[in-house]
C-alpha cells in the first residue's frame, strides 16, 4: 500500500487583479508532515493556506486533500481546520464554548461533546481555563484555545497561519518544542504558514520556500540550508556571501569558479554534474575560517585563500559576526568567541573555507 | 506659609469657581425638570404657589380616558416602531457592511436624510403623502388607523438603527466569522452565532433610541395624527394650550418616569454587555 499524498496541490493559479498570489504551484503534503510555508509577506503563502481552506478558490489547477477533490467544497464542509493568525476566539463565549461550537454545528450528542472538550483542552493545557471568558485570557492561552478548538473536530489537516507571531520572544521559544509536541501526540498533519525562517527550521520536518507565488524550493530543512536549490533561498535561510562570476573547466578537468568580486580563483568540489557558464557561488558566515595575519603564500588543498581587513565586528555573546573587507567586496564571517583573543577592527586577516563548504547556484 | 500645589488633572472639580460652574449647568439643565415633578404634586389649580402635598392630580391624569387613549397609543406606535426600525435598519446595516452594489453610496446619504432633514419638512411631507398619494383610513380599527403615524416613526428612526449598528459592524473581526465557517457553520448558525451577538450592543442602542425618539415626537405626530389617533405629546400640547394644568404636570411626569426607566433597562441590558466587550479590547458599546 502506498502512501497516498494528505494534499496535493496541481497546477494551482490564484490571481488578484494584476498581483499573481500563486503561480502554477504544485505540491504534495504526506500523512503524518509538520510542514511549514516559507516565505516573506506578500509572497502568497496564506493565500496557499486560504485556499486549502476554502475561503479562496483557485483561478486554475486542482486542490485534493485525502484524495478528494475540493474544488466547489465550501470552508465548513472540507475536512482541515484552521488556526488564525488572531485566533479569532469567539469572544462572547467562555472557552469550553469556544471549543464545542465545531462539535455542536456538527450535532455531535452532548456526552461525547462533553467529553471531547476535555480531552481538547487537557491537550492543549488549559483544563481548568473551561469557563474563563476570552478577555480574560493571555495571547498564549487564546492561542491554546484556537489550537483546541481546531483539533477537537479531528480534522485530517491542521492549517496554521503564522501561528506563533503574535506573541513575544521568550512564549514563541517555548511554543516552537510544544506544537512539535503537540503534533507528533495527535498525529494529525500540520501545514503551518510563517515567515520565520528559524521557527520553520526548528519545527518543521519539511518546508516549502515561496517567492512571489512561485515555489522556490521543498525540502528537509538541513537541506534547505545547506543545499539551497537558489538565491533567493540560500539569502532566506540564513545568511550567506554570494559571488556572481562565471564557471570555468580548468586543464586537470577540475571546476574553477572566477568572480570579478574577488580576486582569486577559487577551486570547486564537483558535487552535483555542473558545467561552464555564469553561476553563483554561495558560502555561509559559519562556514569560512579566519585566521589573523598575512596570507601564507603557497597554495592549499581547496586552493580557497583570501586576505582582507576587518571592518566592523558585533559581539553576538557566543559568536562575533564580522564584516571583512577583501578587496571592494565585504563577506559577512560568523567566528566562535574566545575568552581573551580576536581580531580587533582594522586587523589584517585571511580568510579560507573547505572545498565542499561552497555551493554553486545557477539560479 | 504654605503654597498649595497645582492640581492635578482630576483635582480641578475640587476647585471652588469650577464647582460652581458645575453647580450653574446642573440647575440650568435640571431646574425646569424637578419645577415640573414638584408642581404635579402642588394642591392648587394654578402653578405659582405650593399650597401642599397631593396626588389628585395623578388620579386625574389616570382617569382621562382621552389622555389613557393617548398614552396606549403613544406606547403603541413606539412599539411597533421600534420593532419594525429594527428589522429594516439591521439589515440595512448588513447589506452597506457587506455588499457592494450600484447605488451603494447614494444609499448611504439617503440613509442620513431623515436624521439631518427638518423635522417640519418631514412632517409636511407625511402630511401631503397621507393625504394626497396614499390616504391612510382613519376609521380604520385600532390599532391599523394607527398605520400612517406608526410608518413615518419608522421612515425616521430606521436610519438611526442603520447607522449606529453600521457603525458597530465596522468593528466585527472578519476572522471571526472564517473562523465559524471553518468549524462547520453555515450561513445562518454564522450570523446566530458570531454575526448577531457582536451586534448586539448596538442593536439594543438602536432600539432605546427609536423607542425614545417615537414616544416623544411631536412634530411629525401632529401631520400625521388624526382626531382620534392622538399620541401622548400631541394631546398634552392641545391641554398646555389652555393652561398649564398640574394634571400635564403629573402626565408629563409620568411619561419621564417611563422613558427613564427603559433607558435606565436598556443601559442595565447592554452595559453588561459593553463592560465585557470593551475589557475584551474591542469596539465599542451603546
Amino acid at each position: 500500500m502506498s502512501a497516498r499524498p494528505i494534499i496535493a496541490l496541481e497546477g494551482v493559479t490564484k490571481r488578484f487583479g494584476p498581483t499573481l498570489a500563486a503561480h502554477e504551484v504544485s505540491l504534495s503534503v504526506d500523512e503524518g508532515e509538520f510542514f511549514a510555508l516559507l516565505g516573506p509577506s506578500g509572497c502568497g503563502k496564506t493565500t496557499l493556506l486560504r485556499l486549502l481552506a476554502g475561503f479562496e478558490h483557485p483561478d486554475a489547477g486542482r486542490i485534493l486533500i485525502d484524495g478528494q477533490d475540493m474544488s466547489g467544497v465550501p470552508p465548513n464542509k472540507r475536512p482541515v481546520n484552521m488556526v488564525f493568525q488572531s485566533y479569532a476566539v469567539f469572544p462572547h463565549m467562555s472557552v469550553a464554548e469556544n471549543v464545542a461550537f465545531g462539535l455542536k454545528v456538527d450535532r455531535v450528542p452532548a456526552p461525547e461533546r462533553r467529553r471531547r472538550v476535555e480531552e481538547a483542552l487537557a491537550l492543549v493545557k488549559l483544563e481548568d481555563l473551561g469557563a474563563r471568558r476570552p478577555h480574560q485570557l493571555s495571547g498564549g492561552q487564546k492561542q491554546r484555545v484556537a489550537l483546541a478548538r481546531a483539533l477537537v473536530k479531528r480534522p485530517r489537516v491542521l492549517l496554521l497561519d503564522e501561528p506563533l507571531s503574535a506573541l513575544d520572544a521568550k512564549l514563541r521559544e517555548a511554543m516552537r518544542g510544544e506544537l512539535a509536541q503537540l503534533q507528533r501526540t495527535v498525529g494529525v498533519t500540520f501545514l503551518f504558514v510563517t515567515h520565520d525562517q528559524e521557527e520553520a527550521l526548528a519545527m518543521a520536518t519539511r518546508c516549502a520556500v515561496m517567492n512571489e507565488g512561485s515555489l522556490e524550493q521543498v525540502a528537509a530543512p538541513r537541506d534547505l540550508y545547506e543545499r539551497p536549490a537558489s538565491r533567493f533561498v540560500a539569502d532566506f535561510i540564513g545568511q550567506v556571501n554570494l559571488f556572481a562570476g562565471r564557471l570555468t573547466r580548468a586543464a586537470d578537468g577540475g571546476l574553477s569558479f572566477v568572480s570579478p568580486e574577488i580576486s582569486a580563483l577559487i577551486r570547486v568540489a564537483a558535487r552535483e554534474a555542473v558545467g561552464e557558464g555564469p553561476a553563483w557561488m554561495a558560502v555561509r558566515p559559519e562556514e569560512i575560517d579566519l585566521a589573523i595575519g598575512r596570507a601564507p603564500v603557497g597554495a592549499t588543498a581547496g586552493g580557497v585563500r583570501l586576505g582582507g581587513t576587518v571592518a566592523r565586528i558585533s559581539f553576538l555573546g557566543s559568536h562575533s559576526a564580522l564584516e571583512v573587507l577583501v578587496g571592494v567586496r565585504s563577506l559577512r564571517v560568523l567566528r566562535a568567541n574566545r575568552a581573551g583573543e580576536g581580531p580587533g577592527v582594522g586587523d589584517e586577516v585571511w580568510l579560507s573555507w573547505r572545498p565542499e563548504a561552497a555551493w554553486i547556484l545557477y539560479r | 506659609m504654605t503654597r498649595r500645589s497645582t492640581p492635578g488633572a482630576l483635582d480641578y472639580l475640587a476647585r471652588a469657581p469650577l464647582r460652581l460652574w458645575l453647580l450653574a449647568t446642573a440647575v440650568f439643565l435640571y431646574a425646569p425638570l424637578l419645577t415640573l415633578i414638584l408642581f404635579s404634586f402642588n394642591d392648587s389649580r394654578r402653578n405659582i404657589i405650593w399650597r401642599g402635598f397631593t396626588l389628585k392630580y395623578y388620579r386625574l391624569a389616570l382617569t382621562d380616558s382621552d389622555l389613557v387613549a393617548a398614552l396606549g397609543n403613544s406606547l403603541t406606535i413606539a412599539l411597533i416602531s421600534t420593532l419594525m426600525s429594527l428589522v429594516l435598519g439591521a439589515l440595512t446595516a448588513l447589506a452597506l457592511w457587506r455588499f457592494r452594489f450600484p447605488g451603494k453610496t447614494a444609499l448611504e446619504g439617503a440613509l442620513a436624510l431623515p436624521i439631518v432633514v427638518p423635522e417640519i419638512c418631514m412632517g409636511v411631507a407625511m402630511l401631503v403623502f397621507f393625504s394626497k398619494v396614499v390616504p391612510w383610513p382613519t376609521e380604520a380599527p385600532w390599532p391599523f388607523n394607527l398605520g400612517a403615524i406608526i410608518i413615518s416613526h419608522i421612515s425616521f428612526s430606521f436610519s438611526f438603527v442603520a447607522v449606529i449598528v453600521r457603525a458597530r459592524l465596522q468593528s466585527f473581526d472578519p476572522d471571526l466569522e472564517a473562523a465559524a465557517r471553518d468549524l462547520g457553520a453555515g450561513t445562518g448558525r454564522v450570523f446566530t452565532s458570531v454575526l448577531a451577538p457582536h451586534m448586539a450592543p448596538g442593536l439594543i442602542a438602536g432600539a432605546l433610541l427609536a423607542f425614545t425618539l417615537s414616544l416623544d415626537d411631536f412634530v411629525i405626530t401632529f401631520f400625521t395624527s388624526g382626531p382620534d389617533t392622538t399620541t401622548f405629546p400631541v394631546k398634552v400640547y392641545s391641554m398646555v394650550r389652555f393652561s398649564v394644568s398640574p394634571e400635564v404636570n403629573a402626565a408629563s411626569t409620568l411619561l419621564m418616569g417611563l422613558t427613564v426607566a427603559v433607558a435606565a433597562v436598556a443601559v442595565w441590558l447592554g452595559g453588561a454587555r459593553a463592560t465585557s466587550v470593551a475589557l475584551a479590547g474591542e469596539g465599542h458599546g451603546p
